[in-house]
């Protein structure tokens, strides 16, 4: 499993979910806190590819041995790719939640809702208040 | 925040080791116990190819002794304990009147007149207050002595090699005891009790011994190499053998008859509940319980719908992702016509149809065992 770390380069729902946008794209995950609370990783229900998915509503599931979690999106947009190597290796979330264990990429329709999502320091903020 | 009501979990005699193993401790039936310490799945594959050790000391345990014992146990079990020879142990299940199930047990004889009853934690006071109040009429009492021992459960393959360092003289056959003492390299000083009895699948001993010598013995097994494992492990791997769980796969609903334990019942000793178990014989079940795995992608859990022919037929009683057969596995309660291996089902995940074929149990059949 991956050491603890929350890249700075991210932005972060309170549903432990991670964003990158890049211009009018994002890139959507889950954070290292929510695949430790999760265990491991045995299974990933991907979405389809053009589904649209609503800021603070689920759009996947992930499972581990023991519970069944949804995936909150971050932001708004349609799913313009899903990380298909996940459904063979469902346990990159735990090894790699950032990068190689990306879950969808994502059209995003309003760009605006970036500025309610959290910074690094102020999702820290918020584990700590939740320790 | 709400105000804090603060309910003290019991902690075993190997707390300090699972904190040391790094054990993720949750509360469960009261106690505070490791569900999981390096992971699930390693866990799980160690106890199927080598040794895994596990902390089962939640588990009760009722002594029942006295020149009545045996016909004792016999109005209290649903088996045959005068099959039980010296030393041996059988598996039974206690019942209410009714039926309905109140436990599943494993018993233990140690001397002609003295049984040990083991019991799953959650029913444990239930079990040890049903067991006394009908010893009334009996020269027998059935006494509660479940903090008189912690109980590992060592387990896989290479389980007797391992644990056979640990004790000395010879570890006893399967379904049976044998009292034996604590080698040096364990600690020594006290005894134990050796049960060729598990929970997994595998070959390998139970053993029950005084608290205060439990971690001397944990220390000396992980030394030799055993993989400690934790009740996640635990649970996927019973469920791999299709052994029943109390709470999940059979409660005091269901009789031994249709929850599959007909064959732990036997009614011409007159055990409580045994007209009733007769009866639900002799009718029939309406539904019977049967393991199925699904043929494709996805995990079902216990709670899940079971269709047939796209009409409700049942629910998943346990359900997981098996580590072992990498697909999704479980048993279910089905209306009894669907239940032959090979039947096709559907299961409800969470909204989705996943496709299900009844199986013949063990879902995941042991390796054959190594020689003595």
């Amino acid at each position: 499993m991956a050491e603890e770390s929350y890249p700075d380069d991210l932005l972060y729902h309170p549903e432990h979910d991670w964003a990158k946008v890049e211009g009018d794209t994002a890139t959507f995950g889950i954070t290292w806190y929510a695949q430790d609370a999760l265990g491991e990783v045995v299974f990933f229900d991907p979405p389809e590819a053009g589904a649209n998915v609503k800021k603070d509503g689920p759009y996947a599931e992930i499972e581990s041995v023991k519970a069944v979690s949804d995936v909150y999106a971050p932001l708004s947009g349609e799913i313009i790719e899903v990380n298909e190597a996940l459904s063979d290796s469902p346990e990159t979330l735990n090894d790699d939640p950032y990068t190689a264990g990306w879950l969808v990429k994502v059209k995003l329709s309003d760009r605006a809702e970036t500025e309610q999502l959290l910074s690094v320091d102020d999702y820290k903020q918020l584990l700590e208040n939740e320790d | 925040m709400g105000s804090l009501v603060a309910v003290a979990e019991k902690r075993t005699a190997l707390y300090d080791q699972h904190v040391e193993a790094g054990a993720k401790l949750v509360p469960f039936a009261g106690w505070e116990m490791p569900v999981q310490y390096e992971g699930v799945r390693a866990e799980h594959v160690a106890v199927r190819t080598g040794c895994g050790v596990f902390d089962v000391s939640h588990m009760g345990e009722v002594a029942t002794e006295g020149p009545q014992a045996p016909e004792l146990l016999q109005r209290l079990l649903s088996n045959d304990v005068t099959e039980i020879e010296a030393a041996g142990a059988q598996y039974s299940v206690l019942c209410r009147e009714d039926g309905g199930i109140l436990d599943d047990l494993f018993t233990y004889r140690l001397a002609p007149d003295r049984f040990l009853t083991v019991t799953n934690a959650a029913n444990h006071p239930k079990d040890a207050a049903w067991m006394a109040e009908h010893a009334d009429g009996f020269d027998a009492e059935a006494r509660d002595v479940a903090d008189d021992y912690a109980m590992l459960a060592i387990q896989g393959p290479d389980a007797r090699e391992l644990a056979g360092k640990l004790f000395v003289g010879k570890l006893p056959p399967r379904m049976h005891t044998a009292v034996l003492p604590l080698h040096d390299r364990a600690g020594g000083g006290a005894e134990a009790l050796v049960c060729g009895t598990g929970y997994t699948g595998e070959d390998g001993v139970e053993v029950l011994l005084p608290p205060e010598a439990a971690p001397a013995l944990w220390a000396a097994l992980l030394a030799e190499g055993a993989t400690p494992a934790g009740l996640a492990a635990r649970d996927t791997l019973r469920l791999e053998a299709c052994f029943h769980l109390y709470g999940n796969d059979m409660d005091e609903r269901r009789n031994p008859v249709e929850a599959g334990l007909g064959w732990v019942c036997k009614e011409a000793t007159g055990f409580i509940g045994s007209e009733a178990v007769a009866a639900a014989r002799e009718a029939g079940p309406a539904e019977k319980l049967v393991p199925f795995a699904l043929t494709g992608p996805g995990i079902p859990r216990q709670g899940n719908e079971v269709l047939a022919d796209g009409e409700p037929a049942g629910t998943v009683t346990s359900g997981t992702l098996s580590p072992c057969l990498e697909q999704g596995v479980g048993m279910a309660y089905v209306r009894a016509e669907l239940a032959e291996p090979g039947t096709e089902l559907e299961i409800d995940v969470r909204g989705k149809r996943r496709a299900a074929r009844v199986e013949s149990r063990p879902l995941y059949p042991k390796k054959e065992p190594k020689e003595d």
